[in-house]
């Protein structure tokens, strides 16, 4: 009996452990981002997160407990009731009462569980009275984000992995934020409640940012809506939730929560940003100022399918191309308007007219194509003008 | 039927309508689809063994994790249940063969050129379907590889097979049981069985539906599911959980099936709660055809739609639990042996019940909008899939095996098989539910190095149950080449069904004259 | 097999494949009827009705709703598309109207359809659209730019939570769907 025992404790020991370890270790950041060695979920940086978290232990709490009783009732059969200890079987196959009663007990547990669901899921859905509207674009692979203005023109951006194809591809050394880390993230202000409007351009998409417990899939031709009230400023990582493609796994999100003064310094920056752009579409511009835009542009926006040397992939390679040694109109007409029915997007909605003509000026007189000429802005301005 | 034995050479299979060659033909084709869908799985999983692109493309990567998905759950999983039943049915009711055993064989030989097209499809330009085994459109229509149109013909093709496979073995259970075997005698594998069959007639038509919409948004200028020409992407995903939840308990309800011959036989203890196992099965079933959205909840229903698809999902737990119980009953106060079909059984309901409380997690739909499309996702799903299914089907083989062959598997083999499968799969999938619930999104071929010691943990795992799998085909081999011929025809002390009545080998045909069931 | 049992096999088989075709024909012909109908009515996506007519002008005073207008342009869609005015605020029951511009950007004629969708979908069943550009296709010729009008009527029963309705427009090309559809068109 007192092996038997022995051999039981040792056993029943195995989950007890296995659960215990899920707990002790279950470690996690204020920030809220992935944590190495972490194991469970994130309570985030807002009041929904937080809600959301103590369902989600609640939930695993009651499962621990009605999985200690029943394995043990049933490691317990396994070891006390092996034919060596226990020759005769009994013979009985039901019992009415305990059937009932198995029935019941489960079913009042459920009750328990959805009346904190509930009323969680009520406050995920109010969505009203917020202070801020984000609309939030998936595209193939990267997000865009406007601020929804009332005054005046919206500023929007796009949102591009920021991380080094040389990481990826294992021959640079990966940072902390690999794969999680982005040219320019979202900005929104502490302590505020923002509302995102969440769509996509191309296939489905979800944005998903667990520090700020929003997930939301992102539909083409409709429109989701989410919201968050962040309590802690920091810079919160998340990734795309929803297969959308070869680059799924390559299109993070950021959000950078900051003070509320910090967050008006910045809306000024870019709104004075667009202001200076449309100043500089009235500009000219040396080759060099050109071909160091154009650079930072097409690395940013290129080279994924064209290659850091223009030599291709996904895309045609742009050295030696027909259309970058061509003739300028045509190849402004492929940025701006893309080739449909490839891979090629229309940039002329995504780039400004200046970070256009930089680009086309610079693969004119990159790798290799030794064209010479110049695009000005005007000229892009022109040219969509005229279309 | 006359009494002669098969026919000769290749003929014999190409045109046998007999249940137990067909039941054969059966496994073996799920056995070889189950180690190609585990090859696509240890490519993923050799991928994401570090963090970094190593071995594969993303975009290939992406028609693996859709392979793998498709092969497993139409190519293994399914076949091989069919393929019990239609080695087991007949024999368990007493009767001599199904009830239209020409289409039985157009049922099976459908499968091998369906599923030879669908793998060729990963050699055609554009590669095969990379859009993930739920292909949401637009990813599966407008975007989508050429070789899209043969995957359609492909879930068409399988489909009509799982019909034909249905509607016999409801024909065979309906018509064809033994004088005496009433309904509520019949074992709980016929039972369940049943129930699964009737799902499928009900929702195979209905997948058939979602691809046929597709193939016509794609060939033929419909926008069912574009919202440019008035459809809804959004449609689609309900279309196709109509029947795709209905078909994971496709899947399950057999497993609980054969667990519910399993643990009576080597507990020497009849089932507890017989007609309460075969309510709680009907109503799972019932239950199935109204929780789909519980795959979507972040896409954006009205939240009186989340919060009924929130309590009917939770509600499915009454009659899982219920099963679980009488299971456990079933062993208490037995006189139990641990042979491996038992190991197998015991493992089945102890992981499928950690599978289940990841469900019931995932239920919450509150808590799911952090869940949702993450890993944790991956490992419950595996948990039920594998766990649940597979190691169901590994018990059943090597509780059959001797009936099928006569002779004994080498039961040290069968063992050491159950505990490295068993470590094995934890290693795999556990892991996966912290690396979903710190954020890790499914269907990635690279992540963050904070992810990077659980992954490499799963990797481990899956090639050390990938591997363990070789053991199993090896040891089947060795029983049919070199086995032990069984002393007694019964095989196991604890059986009580029909099929142990007859000798071992199960003759070519079995009760020809019907058994009397009392 | 005895007489008897085939007829039975048969009958069952046959009621069987009754039951297939007829989940057939739910899925192709059932679902997304109904699934559109329930959208129309649950608001789901923020799907909204056709056009509406009015019944009752009165207008609730008491309150006042903030109407957000965004758009998109969907995939390689060229257009230059967008509201000329970001924001309204009407009372329920007021009609109001405002425009959305539209520029085909490109040197050939094109065909354009808008789909609406607006949040929350709870908002959905109580906008009225009296008239709208989404209800059908909008061709522009080359370089040719339209002011579209969108009239509607926000109900007054529009439940009391709600202060904010943002209507999305997502602009599609559907010229070579026009084109198919001229053409199935023409040849009947």
């Amino acid at each position: 009996m007192y092996q038997q025992a022995k051999r039981l404790y040792k056993l029943a020991l195995c989950p007890v452990l296995m659960l215990l370890s899920l707990l002790s270790t279950g470690a996690w950041a204020t920030e809220g981002n992935p944590q190495r060695w972490q194991t469970n979920m994130t309570p985030g940086v807002t009041e929904v997160g937080a809600k959301i978290y103590d369902l989600h232990m609640f939930v695993f709490w009651v499962c621990v407990v009605v999985g200690i009783i029943v394995f043990g009732v049933m490691f317990y059969s396994v070891f006390a009731y092996r034919k060596e200890r226990h020759e005769e079987p009994a013979t009985f196959h039901e019992n009415t009462k305990l059937e009932i009663a198995w029935t019941v007990v489960p079913f009042l547990l459920l009750i328990v569980m959805a009346v904190p669901a509930t009323s969680t899921l009520i406050e995920i859905y109010d969505t009203d009275d917020a202070e801020l509207d984000v609309l939030i674009t998936g595209y193939q692979w990267k997000w865009k984000y406007e601020y929804i203005n009332p005054e005046g023109d919206n500023v929007s951006f796009f949102s591009n992995l920021l991380t080094d194809k040389a990481e990826i591809g294992n021959t640079e050394a990966k940072g902390s934020n690999y794969l999680i880390e982005v040219d320019e993230p979202l900005v929104i202000p502490v302590d505020t409640k923002v509302r995102f409007l969440v769509t996509a351009n191309d296939v489905l998409h979800a944005w998903w940012v667990p520090a700020l417990a929003v997930k939301r899939d992102a539909i083409p031709g409709f429109i989701n809506e989410a919201w968050t009230k962040p309590t802690e400023t920091g810079v919160y990582r998340g990734q795309c939730a929803e297969l959308c493609g070869r680059d799924h796994g390559f299109m993070p999100i950021v959000v950078n929560v900051v003070e509320e003064p910090e967050y008006k310094a910045w809306m000024a920056t870019k709104q004075a940003e667009a202001a200076e752009i449309k100043k500089l579409m009235a500009q000219t511009f040396s080759m060099d100022e050109l071909v160091e835009r154009g650079k930072g542009i097409y690395n940013r926006s290129c080279m994924a399918c064209h290659g850091a040397n223009g030599e291709g992939g996904v895309g045609k390679p742009i050295a030696n191309s027909p259309i970058a040694t061509g003739e300028v109109t045509a190849h402004i007409d492929v940025l701006v308007n893309g080739v449909p029915g490839s891979a090629m997007q229309a940039f002329g909605g995504q780039l400004n007219d200046v970070d256009l003509a930089a680009v086309v000026t610079y693969t004119r007189n990159a790798f290799g194509n030794n064209m010479g000429d110049k695009v000005q802005p005007i000229d892009v301005y022109n040219f969509k003008k005229g279309q | 039927m006359g009494a002669h034995g098969p026919a000769k050479g290749l003929t014999r299979w190409l045109t046998t309508t007999n249940h137990k060659d067909i039941g054969s033909m059966y496994l073996w084709f799920s056995f070889a689809m189950f180690l190609l869908g585990g090859s696509f799985a240890m490519i993923i999983r050799a991928e994401l063994f570090q963090p970094g692109l190593q071995i594969v493309e993303p975009e290939f990567f992406n028609q693996m994790t859709t392979m793998h998905g498709l092969v497993m759950v139409f190519g293994a999983i399914m076949p091989a249940f069919v393929g019990l039943a239609n080695w087991m049915i007949p024999m368990m009711i007493g009767a001599p063969d199904m009830a239209l055993p020409r289409m039985n064989n157009w049922s099976f030989w459908i499968l091998p050129p369906t599923f030879l097209l669908l793998a060729s499809t990963l050699f055609m330009e554009g590669g095969g379907p990379n859009f993930g085994w739920t292909f949401y459109a637009p990813l599966s229509t407008t975007y989508a590889p050429p070789s899209v149109t043969f995957f359609i013909f492909a879930v068409h093709a399988m489909g009509i097979s799982s019909i034909m496979g249905s509607i016999n073995i409801i024909a065979t259970v309906v018509n064809m049981r033994a004088p005496g075997m009433t309904y509520m005698k019949m074992p709980m594998f016929v039972w369940t069985w049943l129930i699964t069959a009737f799902l499928l007639v009900a929702v195979m038509p209905v997948l058939a539906g979602a691809v046929t919409m597709m193939l016509m948004d794609i060939h033929f200028g419909t926008s069912f599911f574009s919202a440019a020409g008035g459809g809804d992407p959004v449609l689609f995903q309900h279309v196709f959980w109509f029947f795709g939840h209905p078909e994971v308990y496709i899947i399950i309800l057999p497993a609980f099936g054969v667990v519910s011959e399993v643990i009576p036989t080597f507990s020497r203890k009849p089932l507890f709660g017989y007609a309460s196992m075969v309510y709680a099965t009907a109503s799972i079933a019932f239950l199935s055809f109204i929780v789909w959205a519980h795959h979507m909840y972040t896409v954006g229903l009205p939240i009186a739609g989340e919060l009924f698809f929130m309590y009917a999902t939770m509600l499915i737990a009454v009659p899982t639990a219920a099963k679980v119980f009488n299971w456990i009953t079933t062993m208490f106060k037995g006189s139990i042996t641990l042979e491996t079909p038992m190991l197998f059984a015991i493992a089945k309901v102890f992981l499928f019940t950690v599978g289940g409380f990841s469900g019931l997690m995932l239920a919450i739909a509150p808590a799911d909008f952090q869940y949702h499309d993450s890993y944790f996702v991956v490992a419950h799903f595996h948990y039920t899939m594998v766990a649940g299914a597979i190691f169901a089907l590994s018990s059943a083989v090597y509780y059959w095996l001797p009936k099928w062959t006569g002779k004994m598997y080498n039961e040290t083999m069968g063992k050491v098989h159950f505990w490295v499968s068993f470590i094995g799969f934890n290693l795999t999938f556990f892991p996966q539910h912290f690396v979903g619930l710190a954020g890790m999104p499914r269907r990635i071929p690279d992540y963050n190095l904070m992810f990077a010691d659980f992954n490499m943990m799963s990797s481990i795992g899956a090639f050390i149950y990938g591997s363990s799998q070789l053991l199993f085909l090896f040891n089947i081999v060795r029983t049919i080449t070199h086995g032990k011929p069984v002393n007694d025809d019964k095989v196991w002390d604890g059986a009580t069904t029909l099929e142990w009545t007859v000798p071992s080998p199960a003759p070519y045909h079995t009760f020809s004259t019907p058994p009397e069931v009392k | 097999m005895a007489n008897a049992t085939q007829r039975n096999v048969i009958q069952t088989t046959g009621k069987l494949l009754v039951l297939v075709v007829a989940m057939f024909a739910f899925a192709m012909w059932v679902m997304p009827p109904l699934y559109n109908a329930l959208c129309e009515v649950l608001g789901i996506n923020g799907k909204t009705g056709g056009r509406y007519e009015v019944v009752d002008s009165a207008v609730d005073e008491s309150r006042t709703v903030k109407v957000q207008f965004v758009a998109q342009n969907n995939e390689l869609m060229p257009w230059e598309f967008g509201p000329n005015t970001s924001q309204v605020e009407v009372h329920p029951g007021e009609p109001a109207m405002v425009t959305f511009y539209a520029k085909n950007t490109q040197s050939h004629y094109m065909v354009s359809q808008t789909i609406p969708s607006i949040v929350p979908s709870r908002a959905a069943e109580y906008f009225h659209k009296t008239e709208c550009f989404c209800f059908n296709q909008q061709p522009l010729d080359a370089g040719k730019e339209a002011d579209m009008p969108l009239r509607f009527i926000v109900d007054r029963d529009l439940p009391k939570d709600i202060h904010v309705i943002t209507l999305s427009y997502t602009i599609f090309d559907v010229t070579e769907m026009a084109a198919k559809q001229d053409s199935v068109a023409a040849s009947k």
